[in-house]
């Protein structure tokens, strides 16, 4: 991996950020992880267990795969990506080539509002990373 | 190269298990995830066809301990055997540090391993990775089929054909009843903590 080293003063702002902007809003889970599928940091709300280790593998395949499709019809990425759940529902954005953040909400919540939170989230965590 | 949270005190490492369509990787982390299962925290991931065929990875984590106060964590990777699925193949060999090369000892098999342990090596250079280089264990498998009387290279023929100028450690093994699946993977993880070790401290 290419991407700078994270501090652990760094590494904890990131954590401050997805609890802040994130699970205080609602959000059930959120997590920072890599293109290779490594989690960076992991938030959630309490109430819900989640195998992050193989969610994370799963969700850095799955987005590999849409970038590769997105090659194929001259795009040069789709940054974003929307599931649909019954009761859950998962959000993940491309925050650049090296990162990933998924959103994992309710139904209490609606997609307007995560992508708002979001995009602030990835402002917060970019200055974070990068500076 | 692998990733280490310094915060959490982890370190991940991703091994992936390469070769050619139906040589029995799947097997290998099979073998392994039902051998370790009472070890294993996590359940294997698998995304198969329908006609069970690998389709995008195998997945299987799982811990080996501490290194210098660092909690290890090994996951392990297959590929898409299938010679058209080489994007997805490129992608899981995103961020390795060590391959188990599983090539199929029948005869009728023999260009296939050839081809792929090329392909192998150019999709590693696609990442800026040396096939020279990175960790890498050669398992020829299928040796099971020797009794049923299927037609196999030996051992030796195999050495020639894929490991003349690599000179990595190779087995020859059977995945489906684990003869030396435990022994390849035993000789992987060491040679790539070793050389994850030789990076970082």
């Amino acid at each position: 991996m290419k991407y700078p080293i994270l501090t652990e003063k760094q590494l904890d702002a990131i954590d401050d950020i997805l609890n802040q902007k994130l699970i205080k809003a609602g959000v059930r889970n959120v997590m920072l992880i890599d293109m290779a599928g490594n989690t960076i940091s992991k938030q959630d709300n309490g109430k819900f267990k989640l195998d992050t280790i193989a969610f994370a593998a799963l969700a850095a395949g799955n987005f590999a795969a849409v970038e590769a499709m997105a090659k194929l019809v001259g795009e040069s990425e789709f940054s974003l990506l929307f599931h649909k759940g019954e009761t859950a529902s998962v959000h993940f954005s491309k925050i650049n080539k090296d990162f990933l953040l998924i959103t994992m909400f309710q139904k209490d919540l609606s997609l307007g509002i995560i992508r708002l939170k979001v995009t602030d989230t990835i402002d917060a965590l970019t200055k974070v990373i990068y500076t | 190269m692998a990733f280490i949270n310094i915060k959490t005190k982890e370190v991940q490492v991703k091994i992936v298990y390469y070769g050619p369509g139906r040589g029995g990787k799947t097997a290998n982390l099979e073998y392994i995830y039902n051998k370790y299962r009472n070890n294993i925290t996590t359940e294997m991931v698998s995304l198969k066809t329908h006609d069970d065929r690998t389709l995008f990875f195998d997945f299987l984590p799982f811990d080996v301990g501490k290194i210098r106060g660092y909690d290890v964590s090994i996951q392990l990777y297959t590929v898409p055997g299938q010679v058209k699925y080489n994007a997805t193949r490129k992608l899981v060999l995103k961020g390795v540090d060590g391959i188990v090369f599983v090539a199929d000892a029948t005869v009728e098999r023999r260009k296939s391993n050839i081809d792929s342990l090329k392909q192998l090596q150019e999709n590693l250079e696609s990442y800026n990775l040396n096939i020279n280089t990175i960790p890498l264990v050669m398992q020829y498998n299928k040796y099971d089929l020797k009794d049923a009387g299927v037609p196999l290279l030996s051992p030796q023929v195999m050495q020639q054909d894929l490991n003349s100028q690599l000179r990595v450690p190779a087995f020859a093994a059977s995945a489906l009843v684990g003869g030396n699946v435990i022994a390849t993977l035993k000789k992987i993880i060491s040679l790539t903590l070793s050389s994850i070790q030789d990076q970082l401290f």
